[in-house]
């Protein structure tokens, strides 16, 4: 009932947002096609801005992908997240959660295919991918639409964030469902 | 963003070579790029619909109304953009736009803040300490109904798929907290120890001191000391000067 309501919130969301956005600007006597056809503009240049970023950084995830690195990196850390409770099975979608959207969903699909969804695991994994964002696409994009490219501590603080959403999503799981 | 970059490109070559994958990474590497392309042309009609809508906000002043509204919220996370409406009402449709789970119109949005920190941003290619922490807001985004989520579970064949929102929820809370905290933590220690930041050299920690004024001299010379808003609009001679009679 109460999910059922919600998402039908979301799905008129959108179309009343643009409603309501049209119909300021009505009010307000703007001229509302020529100030759409000019951001739009706006837009195509932006996109072009992005472009050259977002190749550079896609492809260097991609080799670093296939190159199997992460597959050694998990190696590595899956003991280090035992201790914060995060369970080993987790440990790939942790690493791939910034660099590749898609291929957390794979992840994601393939572990709850495995131990099932309303297991532990499948419950841990799903928390984890929807409470955290692909930090490099959006790094690429958003500062490579304005040419940024000292990026300071940027990226240190995002996977703070992100290991933090990790470990809650573990403990946070075993708290409301058990292990 | 340099070593971050070459560092992915150089690990995943050499473990390539190592595990002797390296057909696969040079195919991963051309089909990627093929890829970023795709998304940047899918990009392209949602962005240009966005920025059109986000036009017309910014003429009937609604942008204005919402930047006000949220302004008492959002200004202890952003004490350096009090008053400047256009950059508090982009941040402000971004984050409500990912709350309502609305990617596609996030993004535009997320991307005319950027533009807006950047005219207010001193030095054009560093990232200002307010861009810093609206992309860390970004990275934590909270989202009122994981869409995704809850289609894979219910897919894959779950008793109740929507049971963990809450969990989720309580999760992306506390990653955001966790973000806000260390983009304030790191702030400082970026400020008080040049050594740590890209401009110095790592392992030359003592000539870390020596190479600062040679920074501002670069900040000078390329138009874009502190408090120069628009591009260009500090290079002529007189910023130049005084910095060059302070440090020389």
């Amino acid at each position: 009932m109460k999910t059922s309501a919600l998402t039908s919130i979301s799905m008129y969301m959108l179309p009343v947002t643009i409603l309501v956005i049209l119909g300021a600007g009505l009010k307000r006597k703007v001229r509302i096609f020529d100030a759409f056809t000019e951001g739009a503009a706006e837009g195509v240049s932006t996109v072009i801005r992005i472009l050259p970023s977002l190749v550079g950084i896609l492809t260097a995830i991609g080799v670093f992908r296939a190159s199997g690195a992460l597959d050694a990196i998990v190696g590595l850390l899956t003991p280090a997240a035992s201790l914060l409770g995060i369970p080993a099975e987790a440990m790939p979608l942790v690493l791939m959660r910034p660099v590749s959207g898609s291929a957390s969903l794979a992840i994601v699909s393939d572990i709850i295919g495995k131990y099932g969804p309303d297991s532990y695991v499948g419950r841990v994994v799903c928390t984890m991918l929807g409470s955290t964002e692909t930090i490099f696409y959006t790094l690429a994009v958003y500062y490579g639409s304005v040419g940024i490219k000292n990026i300071r501590y940027t990226l240190a603080a995002a996977l703070i964030a992100d290991g933090v959403s990790a470990a809650a999503s573990a403990f946070i799981c075993a708290l409301v469902f058990g292990r | 963003m340099n070593y971050i970059w070459a560092g992915l490109l150089a690990v995943g070559f050499l473990t390539g070579i190592i595990n002797g994958r390296i057909d696969e990474v040079t195919k991963a590497a051309f089909s990627s790029a093929g890829k970023a392309v795709e998304l940047s042309l899918g990009l392209l009609g949602i962005m240009c619909f966005w920025s059109g809508l986000m036009k017309i906000m910014e003429r009937s002043g609604m942008i204005n109304l919402i930047a006000k509204a949220v302004q008492p919220i959002l200004k202890p996370l952003f004490p350096e953009l009090e008053n400047n409406d256009k950059a508090m009402g982009a941040i402000v449709m971004n984050l409500s736009a990912n709350f309502m789970g609305l990617g596609n119109a996030a993004t535009p949005f997320g991307i005319k803040a950027m533009e807006e920190l950047q005219k207010l941003n001193g030095k054009k290619d560093t990232a200002s300490d307010a861009m810093c922490m609206f992309l860390v807001l970004n990275a934590s985004a909270l989202q009122l109904i994981p869409t995704t989520v809850i289609a894979i579970r219910s897919d894959a064949g779950s008793a109740a798929p929507a049971e963990i929102i809450s969990c989720i929820w309580a999760a992306s809370l506390c990653a955001a907290f966790a973000g806000i905290l260390a983009a304030r933590l790191l702030k400082r220690i970026w400020r008080n120890w040049p050594g740590v930041g890209e401009n110095a050299r790592p392992a030359m920690a003592g000539k870390a001191v020596a190479v600062l004024p040679c920074n501002r001299l670069n900040a000078g010379r390329y138009g874009t000391a502190p408090g120069s808003i628009r591009p260009g609009s500090g290079s002529g001679d007189r910023p130049r000067k005084g910095i060059i009679k302070r440090t020389g």
